[in-house]
C-alpha cells in the first residue's frame, strides 16, 4: 500500500484550471520529483500536498489518513523553499529547535534532536550564526535540518537548490539524497531542472499544463518517454520522418536505408510516415566497426561542451544533434563538411502523439 | 555660482529653524535679572504638576503603543500575507487622521460615547483614558503603520509564515515569535514617534478633561513668562531624545536575510 497517495487531485484558480486529475501514489522512504516548465503545477501540488492550497477536488492521504482538509501546521510535513526561508531573529540553533518548541518537547530532547540534525548537514560548528553570516549553501542545509528536526512524515523540496550556483547545487542534491536515503523519508521535490530530477529520483513525474505526462524512473523518462513532449523536454532530441515497411518486424526506412527497431510498431499503416526520435547520444559517425551508415548529411556547427563535443547535421532537411566523448585526439568535423551517420537501433524511438 | 546657491539656501534654512529655538533658549535662561540662570528650569522641576502631567503622558504614551502596536502589526502582516489587493485602501484610511482634525475625531468621540450611549466611556476618569488613548493611537496611526508596512516589506512575509506554518506553527506564534521579532526596529521607529506625538498632544486631551503635559504646556504658557520656554526646551529635548533613539535602535538591526 502506498503512503502518499494523491487521487484525482485539482486545483483551479478563478477560471483558470493548473491541475487537472493528478493522480499518483508514492510509496514510504520513495524520491520522487517533480520536473516540468514553468507554469506545468508542479509546485501547485507540492503546495496543496503542503496544505498552502485547498484543492478544488480530489483528496490527499498520508499514511492512511485523509490530509486534504488540514492546515499546513497540523500535517506534519517538513518543507524546505527556494529562498531558504530561515528566520533572520534566530541563530542556526534556534532556527532547527523551532518546530520542536512548537511541539512542546522538553529541553534536553530538543538540544539533543538539534546536534543530531546539526551534525546530519556538518554544520555543528555555526550553531550560534545568524542567517545573514552564512553562504546559500549552507543556508539551505539549516533549512533542510530544519524541516527535518520534527520528524515529518514527509519531506516536500520546492527547487530549494534553484538560488544556488552550479558547484554547490551538484554537491548539495547529492548531500539530500544521502540524507534522505539515510532517514528513509519519504521525499517529493519539485524542480525544472532535468539533470537534477535524473540524477537523484526514484522516480520522476514529468508535468506538463497541470497533468502527470509521465509517471517513471529516471531511466524509463529519458530512454521511453511515451509523449512528444516527455521527449522533447528531457534531455535533447533529434526528431526525422521515416517510412513504415514493415510494423510487425519493426522495419522501416529512413532516406535509403532500411532499418530494423527491436520492437514491433503498433498502431501505424504499413507505408506511412511515422516520426523517429533519437537522443544526440545514438548517433555516430560511420565507421568500419559501426556498421551501416544509413543517414548523410550536412555539418552545420561543432560545438565544444566540455565532456562532449555536439555536432549539428542537417539530414535533408532534418537537423540533429550527435555528441562524441571529447577526447585529446577527437577532431571536430568542419561546418560544410558531409558525414556519414550510424545510428543505434536500440536507441530510435516511435512517438507517439 | 550654484554652489553659492546652494549653500545661501542651506544657510537660510537653518536659520529659519533654528533662530527660534535659540531666541527660545536664549529666553527661558533669562529668568535672573542681568544674568543667565536655570531658574526657569528648576522652577518648572520644582512644580508638582508638571511630575503629574508628565507621568501621566508617558503611561498614555506606553499604553498607546501597546495598543498600536497590536492593532496595526497583525493588520498590516494580514493584508500583506493574505489581503493585498486592500493595501492602497488600508493606507487610505490610516492617512485619514492627517486631514482630519484632531478636535472632530475627539468630539466624534465624545458624542457617540457619551454618557446616554450603549457604551458611556466619558462617563468615567478610566474611560476617558481609554477614550484618549484610542484617539492618540488614531493620530499615531499614519507614522505608526508606514513603520511597520515599511519593515514587512523588508522579510519575506509569505515564505517565512509558510516555513513557521510547516514547522507547526498557529498565527499567534507566527506574529509573536516570527514577524514581530523582525519588524521591531520599524516597530520601535512608529513607536517613537507615537511617543513624541502623545508628549506634546494638546486638543484630545483638553476636550477630554485629562491631566496631561500638553493642556500642562498651554497653561503654563498662558500664565507664566519664562517657564513656558523653558518647558518648550525640555519638550523639544524629549522629541530630539526618541529622534536619536530611533536611529540608534535603526543602527542595531541586522542585516536583511541573503546569501554571503
Amino acid at each position: 500500500m502506498s503512503f502518499l497517495t494523491l487521487s484525482h487531485l485539482q486545483k483551479s484558480f478563478g477560471a483558470t484550471k493548473v491541475v487537472h486529475d493528478f493522480n499518483m501514489a508514492i510509496d514510504k522512504g520513495e524520491f520522487i520529483s517533480f520536473l516540468g516548465p514553468s507554469g506545468c503545477g508542479k509546485t501547485t501540488v507540492l503546495r496543496m500536498i503542503a496544505g498552502f492550497e485547498l484543492p478544488s477536488g480530489g483528496s490527499i492521504v498520508i499514511d492512511g489518513k485523509d490530509q486534504t482538509r488540514l492546515k499546513p501546521n497540523q500535517r506534519n510535513i517538513g518543507m524546505v523553499f527556494q529562498a531558504y526561508a530561515l528566520f533572520p531573529n534566530m541563530n542556526v540553533f534556534d532556527n532547527v529547535a523551532f518546530g520542536l518548541k512548537v511541539a512542546g518537547k522538553p529541553k534536553n530532547e530538543i538540544e539533543a534532536r538539534v546536534k543530531e540534525m546539526l551534525k546530519l548537514i556538518h554544520l555543528e560548528h555555526l550553531a550560534d550564526r545568524y542567517p545573514y553570516q552564512m553562504s546559500g549553501g549552507q543556508q539551505q542545509r539549516v533549512a533542510l535540518a530544519r524541516a527535518l528536526a520534527p520528524a515529518p512524515q514527509v519531506l516536500l523540496l520546492d527547487e530549494p537548490l534553484s538560488a544556488l550556483d552550479a558547484k554547490i547545487r551538484v554537491s548539495l542534491r547529492e548531500e539530500i539524497r544521502q540524507i534522505q536515503r539515510q532517514l528513509g523519508i519519504t521525499t517529493v521535490f519539485v524542480t525544472h531542472d532535468q539533470e537534477e530530477a535524473l540524477s537523484i529520483s526514484d522516480r520522476i513525474v514529468v508535468m506538463n499544463a497541470g497533468k502527470a505526462d509521465q509517471i517513471g524512473t529516471p531511466g524509463e523518462i529519458y530512454n521511453r518517454p511515451t509523449t512528444r513532449f516527455v521527449a522533447n523536454f528531457v534531455g535533447t532530441l533529434n526528431v526525422i520522418q521515416a517510412t513504415l515497411v514493415n510494423g510487425s518486424t519493426g522495419a522501416l526506412k529512413i532516406g535509403e536505408e532500411t532499418l530494423s527497431l527491436p520492437q514491433s510498431i503498433e498502431g501505424k499503416a504499413d507505408d506511412s510516415l511515422i516520426s523517429i526520435a533519437f537522443r544526440p547520444e545514438a548517433a555516430m559517425l560511420a565507421g568500419p566497426s559501426t556498421g551501416p551508415a544509413v543517414l548523410s548529411g550536412t555539418v552545420l556547427s561543432s560545438n565544444f561542451l566540455g565532456s562532449v563535443l555536439r555536432t549539428k547535421v542537417d539530414l535533408g532537411g532534418n537537423i540533429i544533434s550527435f555528441d562524441m566523448f571529447n577526447q585529446p585526439s577527437a577532431v571536430l568535423p568542419k561546418a560544410g563538411e558531409t558525414v556519414m551517420l550510424a545510428l543505434q537501433q536500440d536507441g530510435l524511438m516511435v512517438l507517439g502523439d | 555660482m550654484k554652489r553659492l546657491w546652494a549653500w545661501a539656501a542651506l544657510i537660510i534654512g537653518l536659520l529659519y529653524f533654528i533662530l527660534p529655538l535659540v531666541g527660545m533658549t536664549n529666553f527661558s535662561l533669562k529668568m535672573r535679572r542681568g544674568e543667565y540662570s536655570f531658574d526657569a528650569y528648576a522652577k518648572v522641576f520644582a512644580d508638582s504638576r508638571f511630575h503629574e502631567t508628565f507621568s501621566y503622558s508617558v503611561w498614555m504614551a506606553l499604553l498607546t503603543i501597546i495598543f498600536g502596536v497590536f492593532l496595526v502589526v497583525p493588520t498590516a502582516y494580514w493584508v500583506r500575507l493574505k489581503l493585498p489587493f486592500l493595501r492602497p485602501y488600508i493606507e487610505f484610511i490610516t492617512l485619514l487622521p492627517l486631514v482630519i482634525p484632531a478636535i472632530v475625531i475627539v468630539f466624534g468621540y465624545i458624542r457617540l460615547y457619551n454618557t446616554s450611549s450603549w457604551l458611556p466611556l466619558t462617563g468615567s476618569y478610566v474611560g476617558t483614558d481609554i477614550l484618549l488613548v484610542f484617539g492618540y493611537a488614531t493620530l499615531s496611526l499614519p507614522y505608526m503603520y508606514r513603520a511597520v508596512d515599511t519593515g514587512l516589506r523588508t522579510i519575506d512575509v509569505t515564505t517565512l509564515t509558510e516555513a513557521a506554518q510547516s514547522l507547526g506553527a498557529g498565527w499567534v506564534t507566527i506574529i509573536g515569535r516570527i514577524i514581530l521579532p523582525n519588524v521591531t526596529v520599524a516597530v520601535m521607529s512608529g513607536a517613537f514617534v507615537t511617543f513624541a506625538i502623545v508628549m506634546g498632544e494638546f486638543t484630545m486631551a483638553a476636550l477630554l478633561n485629562k491631566p496631561a503635559f500638553g493642556p500642562y504646556m498651554q497653561l503654563l504658557g498662558a500664565n507664566r513668562a519664562y517657564e513656558p520656554a523653558a518647558l518648550a526646551v525640555i519638550a523639544f529635548g524629549i522629541t530630539w531624545a526618541c529622534l536619536g533613539l530611533m536611529q540608534l535602535v535603526s543602527r542595531l538591526q541586522k542585516t536583511p536575510q541573503r546569501p554571503v
